[in-house]
């Protein structure tokens, strides 16, 4: 089959790879019929994630077809079109067991702090993802959900991550009615988030960005007032100045480890990895928010120390939450939203990328060429 | 106002908002939300029909972080740990824990020594790792790189111009190494030459 591989920071070409086999009676092999690009691949991309191995297929947005299932497999069947969770989970863990989907303890023997994620280097547990024709899906009972008949395959693709990303982090920042919500980051998690936050009743949403075209989509798909940083001397000291002085109820981070609007933290975090992951939006967002406010953060950080503003957090009785999304706890009441048309999540699609072109797809998401917001992947049997 | 007791006004009202904004506050109850409260107990409900899931078969030693009491029943087979930077990884999931910076350190140093390696393996393949293709970077052509960033207000734009000292990095190194090579065996064959030269006069 044909499969993306990585092989090395910035580089990476479409291989022939063998089809995974079935290694668990709960696996299913998924045929892959359409694929994405997370920004979060970024981060894998550009070398920042410990024990990323050449050879690894990323992709962790995939629907598909189920091409095989294993013997203990009572869900699926062969031929089922499934959307796929980004993140692998048994189900039955003291975490799964509490909904906490995202931090399962069964399947990332690597590592402790992190649960099993799709095409995510051995950090996340050493799976191939779904960058590829074909790919091996664990726990086929519990992650993949059959694709209703009403919804898009575009729709789908992005409730595998992007979307519900964006809504856990706006439910992350325990909104009440009539609050003022700041989103750092106008990618698709920041886009979900701010449009999100509607829906929990914010009374105001700021989304903040340095790529124009992006904040364009803020304004038109997530209803957002939306400001340049490049175009502040200082964005903490302007979202103080629109607030009143107060600052923000909540902020969201949606940017991550290679935050820009600092040189230096940018380059030490995102160049020569010598921190997890440069924290300029999350402190920013610490700064900008009132005291006693509450910072969601589900911006990706790696597992190297960063540089974050912990003091200004504790004084200002700041409430920090963040994590990795449960992606499938926020399935069905997303379908609804969904279905309502409250959401549509294919509208920040831009581009369609076959699987051959890959690495071109990679680039022009990576440099935010060509208006690029989301980048699907089609494999050519599709 | 900060300075007082009154929160500051807002521009719109819920109504408005709910006029303007499709789904405004469908989800307007904090404790109404899929993740809320964070931790909610009900282990039937994922689909699981186990306690503990079967054990996946352990076809070479699987690396795994010392925090762990014994190896997940389920994990990823992705690329073996090889080589020098296998080593590496072996030895830094076994001596470091992930609360220590020399786990993710020595990992991120195999990261470099695995790229390195397998670029200079390439060149001796049907398939040597190709700059061009493998960055995308014709998609400067195709996909407007000019424009995309001409006149624009980009943060990242001053950072940018590194992309290629890390990309070109490990071909730079590789060509010196190469050049350094080639001198010897050049050398070599030439002192032997010479003394070859030698053998044949005397
Ligand atoms: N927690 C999760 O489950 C989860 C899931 C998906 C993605 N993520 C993470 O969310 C983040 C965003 O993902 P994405 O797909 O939207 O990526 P993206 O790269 O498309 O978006 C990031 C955006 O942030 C902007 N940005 C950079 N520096 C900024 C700053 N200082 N202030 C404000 N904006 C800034 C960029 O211009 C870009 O538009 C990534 O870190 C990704 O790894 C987390
Ligand atoms: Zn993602
Ligand atoms: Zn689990």
């Amino acid at each position: 089959m044909q499969a993306m591989v990585y092989r090395g920071p910035y580089k990476i070409r479409v291989e022939n790879k063998d089809i995974p086999p079935i290694e668990h009676p709960n696996d299913a092999i998924v045929r892959v019929t359409m694929g994405a690009i997370c920004g979060s691949d970024l981060h894998l991309y550009h070398g920042m994630i410990p024990d990323t191995r050449v050879g690894h297929t990323f992709g962790h947005e995939f629907i598909g077809v189920v091409e095989e299932v294993g013997s203990s497999v009572q869900n699926l069947k062969r031929g089922d079109r499934v959307m796929v969770p980004f993140n692998v989970f048994c189900g039955s863990c003291f975490f799964c067991a509490r909904g906490l989907y995202s931090n399962c303890h069964n399947v990332n023997p690597n590592a402790t702090a992190v649960g099993g994620i799709y095409g995510y280097s051995h950090t996340c547990g050493g799976y191939d993802g779904g960058q590829a024709e074909f790919v091996r899906v664990p726990f086929a009972d519990v992650g993949p959900t059959i694709i209703p008949d009403w919804m898009d395959d575009e729709d789908a693709v992005l409730l595998t991550d992007a979307c519900p990303t964006g809504y856990f982090g706006a439910q992350l920042g325990d909104i009440v009615e009539g609050d003022v919500v700041v989103v750092f980051g106008a990618g698709p998690v920041g886009l979900f988030a701010a449009k999100s936050a509607w829906l929990m009743g914010a009374g105001r949403v700021i989304v903040i960005d340095h790529l124009e075209y992006r904040l364009e989509k803020a304004r038109t798909f997530a209803h957002a007032e939306t400001y340049n940083f490049t175009e502040y001397d200082d964005i903490v000291v302007h979202m103080k100045k629109i607030t009143d002085h107060l600052g923000a109820d909540v902020a969201i981070d949606a940017v991550g480890a290679e935050a820009d609007g600092n040189f230096l933290q940018h380059v030490a975090g995102a160049k020569f990895k010598l921190q997890g992951g440069s924290p300029v939006a999350l402190n920013w967002a610490i700064d900008s928010v009132r005291k006693g406010a509450t910072v969601s953060v589900v911006g990706a950080y790696g597992p190297i120390f960063s540089a974050v503003k912990f003091g200004d957090a504790v004084n200002k009785g700041l409430t920090l939450r963040m994590n990795q999304c449960p992606v499938k706890r926020q399935w069905p009441r997303l379908f609804e939203h969904v279905r309502n048309g409250y959401l549509k999540p294919s509208d920040i699609v831009t581009h369609r990328i076959p699987l051959e072109h890959i690495a071109e797809g990679y680039h022009i998401f990576s440099a935010k060429l060509d208006g690029c917001i989301k980048p699907l992947i089609v494999p050519n049997a599709a | 106002m900060a300075y007082t007791a009154e929160k500051p006004a807002l521009a719109e009202t819920s109504d408005q908002l709910r006029a303007r904004i499709p789904g405004w506050g469908v989800d307007l109850d904090p404790r109404d939300r899929p993740s809320v409260p964070r931790e909610r107990f009900d282990p039937g409900s994922s689909g699981a029909h186990w306690d503990f899931p079967e054990r996946q078969p352990e076809k070479w030693p699987r690396e795994r972080s010392n925090e762990h009491k014994f190896l997940t029943p389920v994990f990823g087979t992705s690329c073996p740990p090889k080589g020098v930077s296998g080593a590496m990884r072996k030895y830094a999931y076994k001596r470091f824990s992930e609360a220590r910076a020399a786990h993710w350190l020595i990992l991120v140093a195999a990261d470099r020594v695995d790229s390195l390696g397998s670029h200079f393996r390439s060149f001796l393949t049907l398939r040597p790792d190709n700059p061009i293709t493998e960055t995308g970077i014709r998609s400067e052509l195709t996909h407007h790189g000019l424009a995309s960033r001409m006149g624009k207000k980009r943060a990242d734009l001053a950072h940018q111009p590194l992309d290629p000292v890390i990309i070109a990095g490990p071909w730079v190194l590789g060509g010196v190494a190469a050049y350094a090579g080639l001198k010897r065996v050049r050398k070599s064959v030439g002192r032997g030459a010479a003394q070859s030269r030698v053998t044949i006069t005397s």
